[in-house]
């Protein structure tokens, strides 16, 4: 779904270039593909960094980790396991609701969509080629914090840590 | 050649260590192998679209315009922008740093530069109505709530930790990565 709206604004901004000026597309296109290629081995580092990761992380030891009666361990645990892995929208979110069902908390699962949007572990490499180290470390630090008032705040409104 | 190895080295390095996990542990390592073909598959459909924007801003955007809605002493409004921008957004986290190197190229205040990789984090549009049908209005709309100030205090301590060198170096290199 979101990847239609980012191809139809991407091609639409294209054949309005191309229409427009050939030489200024052209130009777009070369700078598009050399950006892409410099970054390219970051990118490639993270694509395996994600697949180690989700090989020792399976749904099963996440829904242990932050399912039924975790508590605040299970807040720590679910603000962990969102900040490093890196999982898609379309299959978090139904993955936190089917989590939600099998008993853990709302503030459980507040951490974890929270860390898991904000938070980028496995994205290291492609934020401190843009970045830096200094900013990215910075950065991620104060989005794990932030996750912790929003889990407090969801479990405020919902109800609390089961 | 050299030249390419040395840049793909911690690349190769990662990938020698999947191939030992496999040799080690047959299951864990194929499963690796298999969710980062997944991933693969999934990042070579989002970076296309999201680098052909960044050449067609560069090329097509003038600095000027983005100074005026966006720069310094854009006030209110470029943090507005900023939040619509990102929010608007589709894809992950990731996509986000390609599109604010070329905002820093064109003048883009650095606090707005952080909302808008925090609203693109955290607050899109199309994901939010995701989380609506899967977790519900009143857990979605708490988020939301608590993420507007949210990533806007965020991006104003970050300012604030960062010296002015520091983030004169941040936009050279982004500069520098769009030159060619």
């Amino acid at each position: 779904m979101s990847t239609i709206v980012l191809y139809g604004v991407a091609l639409g901004l294209f054949a309005f270039s191309f229409f427009k000026d050939k030489e200024k597309t052209k130009k777009a296109l070369r700078k598009a593909l050399a950006v892409m290629e410099n970054i390219m081995p970051e990118f490639l580092v993270v694509i395996l960094l994600v697949g180690i990761l989700l090989a020792f992380m399976d749904p099963q030891l996440i829904s242990s980790l932050i399912g039924v009666d975790s508590g605040m361990w299970g807040v720590f645990a679910a603000l962990v396991v969102g900040s490093i892995t890196l999982i898609p929208g379309f299959v978090a979110f139904p993955m936190a609701s089917m989590l939600l069902q099998g008993g853990a908390g709302y503030m459980q699962i507040g951490a974890f969509v929270s860390s898991l949007m904000m938070v980028g572990v496995v994205t290291f490499p492609v934020e401190k080629r843009f970045f830096g180290t200094k900013f990215t470390i910075l950065r991620n630090v104060l989005a794990f914090l932030f996750s912790i008032v929003v889990a407090l705040a969801i479990g405020y409104v919902m109800g609390g840590a089961r | 050649m050299k030249k390419v190895l040395k840049r793909y080295r911690v690349f190769l390095g990662t990938l020698a260590f999947v191939g030992l996990l496999v040799l080690v542990n047959r299951e864990v390592g194929l499963s690796a192998l298999k969710t980062a073909g997944y991933t693969f598959k999934e990042m070579l459909l989002v970076i296309p679209p999201v680098f052909l924007i960044l050449g067609l801003l560069d090329v097509w955007v003038p600095r000027e315009l983005m100074v005026r809605y966006m720069g310094e002493g854009s006030g209110l409004k470029g943090i507005v922008l900023a939040i619509i921008l990102g929010s608007a957004a589709a894809g992950p986290l990731y996509g986000a740093f390609p599109i604010a190197s070329v905002f820093m190229k064109k003048g883009v205040k650095f606090t707005n530069i952080l909302i808008f990789i925090g609203a693109w984090s955290t607050t899109k549009i199309p994901m939010f109505l995701f989380e609506v049908e899967s977790l519900g209005a009143r857990f979605a709309f708490t988020r939301l709530a608590v993420d507007i100030p949210g990533i806007i205090i965020i991006a104003w301590i970050l300012s604030k930790l960062l010296s002015k060198s520091a983030v004169d170096e941040i936009y050279r290199r982004n500069e520098e990565m769009l030159a060619k």
